[in-house]
């Protein structure tokens, strides 16, 4: 692992992040269980470096397109914890009135094109919103999330291809997990190094460790930075895995527990801790209130969307149409 | 008769005539290891290999257009489209390509090939996941569109389905999963293409589908206690509609209620009003009611999503209306 090239600061804002969603996903699992969360809920836990690490890359201004597995990225672009949850619950006060729900949450004010039900339903936004940017002659970017199960869909064929041929900035990013709800990628793609499907687009690609939230931002920040200047798309792979089920029913028979404990031993948050503190740059007792911090935003953030009324009635016919 | 569940029943049918006949398999996400999104699989992977019940990759158009090529091939296959909401990824390969080779071949090809896919509201999923979708394949000719409301008429239907020479879309509801129904232990077939009256009435005739009918024969029940009999219609197969016997059941009752959980405009009940309206427009003493969804996406917030879809309270009112000579809804 290389050395820790970043400020107290930035440290601790990284650290934090990763926290918010770890703990987010963590209540979303304790609430689904009390059905308070109602649905389904498709949790970011242990993929938290991917999203985190990739939208410290990038500005405030620049867009990203994320994923049924969504509330990671939602949270590092920026959106407010207690809006999102109410959101998740179906409350009026929900980002999105209630009306998108875990499925479909996006923080639009942050710049999110939104979560998407639809396995790489995001990768056709993503590609417009670049060429929107190159069309406006705009220096904005846009971060494509999508799965490694996205891999197999036509769309993300097409996508590449025409961000390739139009030189537009957006940089595709694709966390590969390992499974496609209990299909491995290993049994769904014919190629095992998955960069190489970058080469019939001839865009240039990289694979990066998804666990370490400062190797993934390196990476991001060197293919944003092309895209700024004009040198169209990349392709990132992230390693990561999703410690959860792919939702709350699934019994993970597709998968063994040992190798569950070898990718938690490699824990983002855990890892980055560590090495903060070794090297000076956050103490122990620092690690420690941050985690308290989280823990009680998260608890008024629960407390927000419980108390939260539900949408009224007519709300059931608006924004059907502009 | 043994009572079980609507998943048992389906998953019964599959096991059944992938026994009786070695071209029928079966592919789709997660179909295999996990036993299906919804467990209607389960058990098929371990008792049949991976050759006949195959998972794939998130491929929607390929699952659907290799079924056909495998279909007018000399296979039999059955594939799983997780839900309805993604068959718009594969919607090319069942328009242009499964409804319309056996007429543009001049009918020299036939196409045995079952498409399985569940839809509709109710576990909160919002609008990428809770979808009823069935008016897109009644429109579009070649297809048959089956959309079963018991574990019985489940299991019928999809042998009848498997042996059929035609492709067929095969929409099961995620709420009816658990509902259990006397199922016999003996092989049966359905015929498709036949109503079924689920309850004998007089003074309303009531047609629904799929989780509708359950909502229409509870509405049923309370109406019975104040001495209004529903007569209610299940259509079973939407195409083709078995138009014989629901106006039949028009001619006595003199009056019809539609009620679907799509959206209304466009919908199925539109069609099925339509032919009422051309086979039946002289026995009726009341303009046709349709009870739909809303036109709208289906909103994630649980209020909102049980507000989008027709309920039984909503049948209950609308029948009491109808009888009082009342507004239209
Ligand atoms: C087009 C489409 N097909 C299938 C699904 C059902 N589904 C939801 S998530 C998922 C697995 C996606 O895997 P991947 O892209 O690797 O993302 P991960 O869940 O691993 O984060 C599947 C099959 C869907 N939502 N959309
Ligand atoms: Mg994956």
């Amino acid at each position: 692992m290389a050395e820790v090239k970043v400020s107290c600061d930035e440290a601790r804002h990284l650290l934090k992040q990763m926290m918010q969603i770890r703990q987010f996903e963590d209540k979303i699992m304790d609430l689904l269980a009390q059905d308070i969360v109602q649905g389904g809920s498709h949790l970011y836990a242990g993929e938290e470096a991917v999203a985190v690490g990739a939208i410290s890359a990038i500005r405030p201004d620049d867009y990203i397109a994320s994923t049924h597995r969504g509330h990671g990225h939602c949270i590092a672009k920026g959106g407010r914890l207690p809006e999102l949850m109410a959101e998740i619950l179906g409350k009026a006060t929900g980002v999105c009135k209630g009306k998108g729900g875990s499925l479909h949450l996006a923080d639009v004010a942050t710049g999110n094109l939104g979560a998407n039900g639809i396995v790489g339903g995001g990768m056709g936004i993503a590609t417009g919103a670049g060429l929107s940017i190159k069309m406006r002659k705009s220096d904005q970017v846009v971060l494509c999330f999508f799965g490694d199960g996205a891999l197999n869909l036509g769309i993300f064929h097409e996508c590449l291809n025409m961000a390739a041929v139009w030189k537009l900035p957006v940089v595709y990013i694709c966390e590969n997990n390992h499974y496609g709800m209990s299909v491995s990628v290993k049994r769904a793609c014919a190629v095992g190094d998955l960069t190489k499907r970058a080469l019939a687009y001839d865009m240039p690609a990289e694979s990066v460790d998804g666990m370490d939230v400062l190797a993934v931002k390196e990476a991001v920040s060197k293919w944003v930075g092309q895209a700024r200047e004009g040198n169209g798309p990349s392709f990132l792979v992230c390693h990561t895995y999703r410690y959860y089920g792919h939702s709350r029913s699934d019994p993970r028979v597709y998968r063994t527990r040992e190798e569950e404990e070898e990718w938690r031993a490699r824990d983002p948050i855990k890892t980055f801790s560590i090495r903060c503190v070794q090297e000076g740059i956050l103490s122990q007792e620092e690690v420690e209130a941050l985690d308290r911090e989280v823990a009680s935003e998260i608890e008024e953030a629960v407390k927000f969307a419980v108390e939260s009324p539900w949408p009224e009635p007519e709300e059931l016919y608006e924004d059907v149409y502009a | 008769m043994r009572e079980i569940t609507y998943r048992q029943a389906i998953n019964e049918a599959l096991a059944e005539e992938m026994e009786r006949d070695p071209r029928v398999f079966i592919m789709g996400e997660d179909v295999a290891i996990y036993g299906g999104a919804y467990g209607v699989t389960r058990g098929l992977y371990e008792r049949f290999g991976e050759e006949r019940v195959r998972d794939t990759a998130i491929s929607e158009a390929a699952i659907v257009g290799a079924g056909l090529g495998a279909a007018i091939t000399g296979m039999r296959p059955i594939v799983e489209i997780m839900y309805v909401d993604f068959m718009g990824l594969c919607m090319d390969q069942l328009s242009n390509q499964v409804a319309k080779i056996r007429y543009m071949f001049g009918g020299k090809t036939k196409v045995p090939l079952v498409v399985r896919t569940e839809g509709g509201a109710g576990r909160t999923l919002g609008a990428h996941h809770s979808q009823n979708l069935e008016a897109w394949f009644i429109h579009i000719p070649g297809l048959k569109v089956v959309m079963p409301s018991t574990p019985y008429d489940a299991k019928g239907l999809l042998k009848s389905s498997i042996r059929e020479d035609n492709p067929i879309v095969f929409i099961e509801h995620k709420m009816l999963y658990n509902t259990k129904g006397l199922v016999p232990g003996e092989e049966y077939t359905l015929p498709l293409g036949v109503a079924d009256i689920k309850r004998e009435g007089e003074d309303v005739t009531v047609i629904a589908y799929s989780r509708m009918l359950l909502f229409a024969l509870e509405a049923a029940q309370e109406l019975a206690k104040e001495g209004i009999s529903l007569e209610v219609v299940d259509p079973r197969t939407l195409l083709p509609l078995d138009i014989e016997t629901i106006v039949g059941s028009i001619r006595k009752t003199n009056r019809v209620i539609i009620v679907e959980e799509d959206c209304k405009t466009g919908g199925t009940g539109a069609e099925i009003g339509m032919q009422i309206v051309e086979n039946a427009f002289d026995y009726l003493d009341a303009p046709v009611v349709r009870l739909a969804g809303a036109d709208v996406p289906m909103p994630k917030s649980p209020v909102l999503e049980e507000l989008a879809i027709p309920s039984k309270d909503r049948i209950v009112t609308a029948v009491k209306e109808m009888l009082a000579g009342g507004s239209s809804l």
